[in-house]
């Protein structure tokens, strides 16, 4: 019997192969092959063959003074701030409403649908999309706002900085407030009902439920959609790429994605300074990653493996106890 | 009483507006888009939003058909490279997690712990080490780099790790093993059907990512006979397609049509699948 759970252990190893082979060679290889390319000369189209630098911190420190680089950081933390704070607050509002259990808001399943279905269609069409609805001098954005009254002569939207920023955020916040909103509700409805019963006896408002029992207990799941979210926001991408050309008016919608991938893949192929820039970005997402994993850590299961350690060590007490003993 | 009573009243009617307003801004874009796609170039300038449908439908085809835009080749590209990585992602994901749940070997704490470490490090600021390995290699404009790496998806291994602890039985496993199956075996013939809802939870999502997916085809597809969709899309942007807004617009609703059958088609799991993937505690 023994020697048989034995045997059956190894196909825990062989089972896990596939999995640890391909994150080998797709995964960690190329991240580490990232890393080094940071630290070389290598540039130019079709480039394999690379020195390192005399300085090996060359790189970097072009990078980090760049005021490209700069403006992108900077960009794509305003895009995300001005898309995240609207959608988290509309989240947490229609969460509140949909999972009100005294009056409860007909057709529910529809507008959940509704409202997530932007995030399913592809981000470069909807970048398109955009682009198309708030064009000039003729689009549906002029149209709209010329028949309205409410502007004289048609709008070029994508001249100003702000206004660029602001519909790439607009489409963000528009792409995962339904996401967001049907995360925190299936949060909200993992809380124990006793809780809420527990308010409702002692009389609380609805507006106090939520702000004092339905709030803290979705702290957990808060945390976890903020930093996803950024981590998230840290790599858009398909957007801004495809909503303006180049970086939009003055860079303003030039993100830190855009700005590697054009380092890299258009014109200059620096794929040194490409790497460096993105294992600044790979630190800073690590840093937030580890902060997801501490956060969500599996509480029960970290507690049975500390336990198991201690029973460990108490038996090889024991064991050393008894041998001395003898 | 009476004051609280018209106050609720209020307070309903003004969560239903809200409601209606934000599906309104759900529907109306692409509304927008598929009355503009059939639509001509000069009504389109006249008037930029109808929410009737003109008579040119035809004519905008035959432009976006005439120039590099082809959707058809784009969508049998896009569906050869989702099909085969979710087709990987979700095997290989469910054989991980087989091994992390069934087997009591030494590694496994460690392994599902790193796991977990690996599950939010994103592909895309590793792109440049996986652009110049993949050139290397003469494996540019290959489907097989863009398939092979989802063998390895570590946030699906989390989620097919948490539905089989709650939903396998080791005496399944055993019955299986006193019928004499071979290891390999039972997962193929039993744990694999056991595990159906999960699989197909996590199928769509693996699915419409790899669809979705601009940045990697971006950089590893150069030849046109290759491109996906996403790259297709990107197409529309350029000069080649300047004035046709129509074109533009019909060119858009051919890339979003298969995704918006899906999802009409599987709402329900979709849903219910985003609901899951918060509650990972």
């Amino acid at each position: 019997m023994r020697r048989k759970s034995v045997n059956y252990a190894k196909y825990g190893y062989i089972f896990s192969i596939p999995f640890v082979l391909a994150f080998l060679i797709f995964n960690l290889y190329p991240t580490l092959y990232t890393a080094v390319i940071g630290f070389t000369d290598m540039k130019g189209l079709g480039k394999t063959t690379f020195k390192f630098l005399a300085d090996p911190f060359q790189n970097f420190q072009t990078i980090l003074k760049n005021p490209s680089f700069q403006e992108s950081l900077g960009n794509t933390l305003v895009i995300w701030i001005i898309n995240f704070i609207p959608q988290i607050l509309l989240a947490l509002l229609l969460t509140a409403w949909f999972t009100s259990p005294r009056r409860k808001i007909k057709g529910q399943g529809m507008f959940k649908v509704l409202f997530y279905m932007p995030n399913i269609i592809t981000a470069a069409t909807i970048a398109i999309l955009f682009s198309s609805l708030f064009g000039y001098p003729m689009s549906p954005a002029n149209d709209f706002f010329v028949t309205l009254g409410l502007s004289k002569e048609p709008i070029n939207f994508l001249l100003d900085k702000m206004t660029a920023r602001g519909i790439i955020s607009f489409i963000q916040f528009w792409m995962w407030y339904g996401s967001t909103m049907i995360v925190l509700i299936s949060g909200v409805l993992g809380i124990n009902p006793e809780i809420f019963e527990a308010a409702d006896i002692d009389g609380a408002s609805g507006a106090q439920t939520f702000f004092f029992v339905t709030l803290p207990n979705v702290r957990t799941i808060l945390l976890y959609t903020l930093i996803t979210s950024l981590i998230g926001g840290l790599q858009m991408f398909d957007i801004p790429r495809m909503f303006i050309a180049n970086g939009g008016p003055d860079g303003a919608t030039l993100t830190t994605s855009l700005f590697i991938y054009n380092q890299a893949f258009s014109g200059s192929y620096l794929y040194n300074r490409a790497s460096a820039a993105s294992m600044i970005m790979f630190v800073i997402i690590c840093v937030l990653s580890a902060m997801i994993f501490y956060v969500m850590r599996d509480k029960e299961a970290s507690k049975i493996y500390k336990l198991n350690k201690k029973m460990e060590k108490e038996y090889k007490r024991q064991e050393k106890a008894t041998r001395r003993a003898a | 009483m009476k004051m609280n009573r018209t106050s609720q009243i209020v307070l309903k009617i003004v969560k239903y507006i809200v409601c209606i307003t934000l599906a309104v801004l759900s529907i109306l874009p692409f509304w927008i888009m598929i009355m503009n796609a059939t639509r001509s170039t000069f009504e389109i300038q006249q008037h930029a939003i109808s929410l009737l449908p003109s008579k040119f439908l035809a004519s905008n085809w035959a432009v976006l058909e005439g120039k590099t835009f082809d959707p058809i080749k784009g969508f049998i590209n896009s569906v050869i490279i989702s099909t085969g990585s979710t087709a990987c992602a979700v095997y290989f994901s469910s054989l991980t997690a087989y091994a992390l749940v069934a087997y009591n070997w030494r590694l496994r704490q460690p392994f599902f712990t790193f796991i977990l470490a690996v599950m939010m490090i994103p592909a895309q600021v590793t792109s440049i080490g996986f652009y110049q390995f993949i050139y290397k290699i003469h494996m540019t404009n290959n489907f097989l780099p863009l398939i092979l790496p989802s063998i390895a998806a570590p946030a699906m291994v989390f989620f097919m790790r948490q539905y089989l602890m709650a939903s396998l039985s080791i005496d399944i496993v055993n019955s299986g093993r006193i019928d004499g199956a071979g290891e390999f075996n039972i997962f193929n013939r039993i744990i694999i059907p056991i595990m159906k809802p999960a699989i197909a939870t996590q199928a769509i999502f693996a699915f419409v990512g790899s669809w979705n997916n601009l940045f990697m085809p971006l950089i590893l597809l150069t030849n046109n006979d290759k491109y996906t969709m996403p790259i297709m899309v990107s197409l529309l942007r350029g000069d080649i397609y300047k004035t046709e807004f129509g074109s533009i617009y019909l060119g858009l609703t051919l890339t979003v049509l298969p995704l918006f059958i899906v999802y009409f088609l599987l709402s329900k799991y979709i849903i219910a699948g985003v609901a899951l993937g918060g509650v990972k505690e």
